[in-house]
């Protein structure tokens, strides 16, 4: 299996404080690691300099073989991103808003069309199609901000909390869509819900304080205390270290 | 270029689906109008053209330019929306010369609706209509300097009021620096920086402009002025865009 996502020695430095601190792993095809961590561990700034919106300070990042810091734009279109919180511009409507992330991606006329209607019907949003972002609730905001980084069918999907923010109902889509993907993509995403990585992930990557302290299958996580709540703490918490 | 065009449109519809582009435009025809009949005392002056009219465009480009600026790039950081937009695969460079174009095309489409001048003066008497679209061309430069400034400081920082504040210091220098008040008073004190003062004067050359003097140095200073300001602005968004 050849690895979509290769990080390498990824660092990023914030003055004297260090966010993230010399991570390496690498994403195959059909893996979808669950990227844990407490708040502040720097699960976002990872997956921000993977996604080509921060320089690292040090180390550099692979997607389909494109270095993120060497030639970004290549690395930026095998790649869906989710922000963290899904920004959108509140004034656009989601067809419209959908179609200028087409657009930026290269596609016109009816194939246009074709990957905004692919994109709603997954994430069920042709209910709002014409609706203005800033009318929408936070559920439907979200799946807006996942339909624009499924809109090109890209190999490399790297979501920053994409259950974040919903109902049970909705976190239950989210996850059948992410497993139905999964077997043709490489897939990131970030979450402090435990439950997620047992529901939907083949492998969890442990961060705390900038460094990957645990990189293995959830089974075997849970395997290692009484319960997945438990490892994460002797994991994450600083007397841990 | 696709990158460009693509935010270009966006930009630029997204003006009009807020009240920015109505209140803008508005507040820019009224007060462009009524300065023109009454401090530039269009009917008393007794010449047909609209030289009236461009002495004020400066001035009014002044404080209304650095409110379309402010929002540029800080209004994207506060929404987060820079990472969404610095994460498709377009280049820094085509995001920051997309957004500028979108609001000088905008500022155009301003200027255009003050059409009703040159009919008026037209019906009036018999204008030089090449010397106006001269006068028109220096009020686009204008315009553009003023952008160009404006959005490089909006990409330093997250408030939108210190973009504003800091943008309307920086177009008031520009306008002001060739007045004859503060080009007297540095004659007289400090010759060399009369000179430099008036050089970077946007007004003098408006002024060329609506005589209707096309030259090339002038095109030359706008020209590599916004070329200048768009290449600190991308900077500028490469440095900051994550803070």
């Amino acid at each position: 299996m050849t690895a979509l996502i290769e990080i390498e020695r990824l660092t990023k430095r914030f003055g004297a404080f260090t966010a993230v601190d010399d991570v390496t792993f690498s994403v195959a095809k059909g893996e979808v690691v669950g990227f844990l961590g407490p708040n502040g561990a720097g699960k976002s700034t990872t997956m921000r300099m993977l996604a080509g919106f921060m320089t690292p300070s040090a180390g550099t990042a692979r997607i389909c073989g494109e270095d993120v810091v060497d030639r970004p734009v290549a690395a930026k279109r095998h790649l869906g991103f989710l922000p963290e919180g899904a920004p959108t511009y509140p004034e656009m409507s989601v067809t419209g808003f959908l179609q200028f992330c087409g657009r930026a991606r290269g596609f016109r006329g009816s194939s246009l069309e074709e990957r905004v209607a692919h994109a709603m019907g997954l994430t069920q949003l042709e209910g709002v199609r014409l609706q203005p972002v800033e009318t929408l609730s936070k559920g439907f905001k979200r799946r807006v901000g996942l339909a624009a980084a499924l809109l090109h069918d890209p190999p490399v999907l790297v979501l920053d909390e994409p259950t974040d923010g919903l109902d049970p109902n909705q976190k239950h889509e989210v996850r059948s869509l992410i497993r139905a993907m999964a077997p043709e993509k490489a897939i990131v995403i970030s979450t402090h819900i435990l439950e997620e990585v047992g529901a939907v992930c083949t492998r969890a990557v442990v961060i705390a304080r900038g460094r990957v302290v645990a990189d293995t299958t959830p089974a075997e996580l849970a395997a290692r205390g009484a319960s997945m709540d438990a490892v994460f703490r002797a994991l994450t918490l600083p007397e841990a270290a | 270029m696709g990158g460009v065009v693509t935010v270009f449109r966006r930009e630029l519809a997204g003006y009009f689906a807020t009240p920015v582009a109505y209140v803008f435009i508005v507040i820019f025809l009224v007060l462009s109008g009524a300065l023109t009949f009454t401090l530039g005392n269009f009917f008393t002056r007794g010449q047909a053209d609209l030289s009236p009219f461009f002495t004020f465009v400066p001035w009014l480009f002044l404080f209304l330019v650095p409110a379309l600026t402010m929002r540029l790039w800080a209004e994207e950081r506060r929404l987060g929306t820079i990472e969404l937009l610095l994460t498709l695969p377009i280049a820094q460079w085509q995001a920051v010369v997309g957004k500028f174009l979108a609001a000088w095309a905008f500022c155009c489409i301003a200027l255009a609706l003050t059409f009703p001048l040159i009919m008026t003066v037209n019906v009036l008497g018999s204008p030089d209509n090449g010397v106006i679209l001269a006068g028109y061309l220096g009020c686009v430069m204008v315009a553009g300097a003023f952008l160009a400034v404006g959005a490089a400081i909006s990409a330093m920082t997250k408030n939108q009021v210190i973009a504003f504040v800091l943008a309307v210091a920086a177009c008031f220098f520009l306008t002001a620096a060739g007045s004859p008040v503060v080009t007297e008073f540095l004659s007289k004190r400090i010759p060399e920086l009369a000179e430099v003062a008036r050089a970077v004067s946007v007004t003098d050359r408006l002024a060329g402009f609506s005589r209707g003097v096309i030259s090339a140095r002038d095109f030359v200073f706008f020209a590599s002025f916004i070329a200048f300001f768009l290449f600190a602005n991308t900077i500028a968004v490469d440095q900051r865009k994550a803070d």
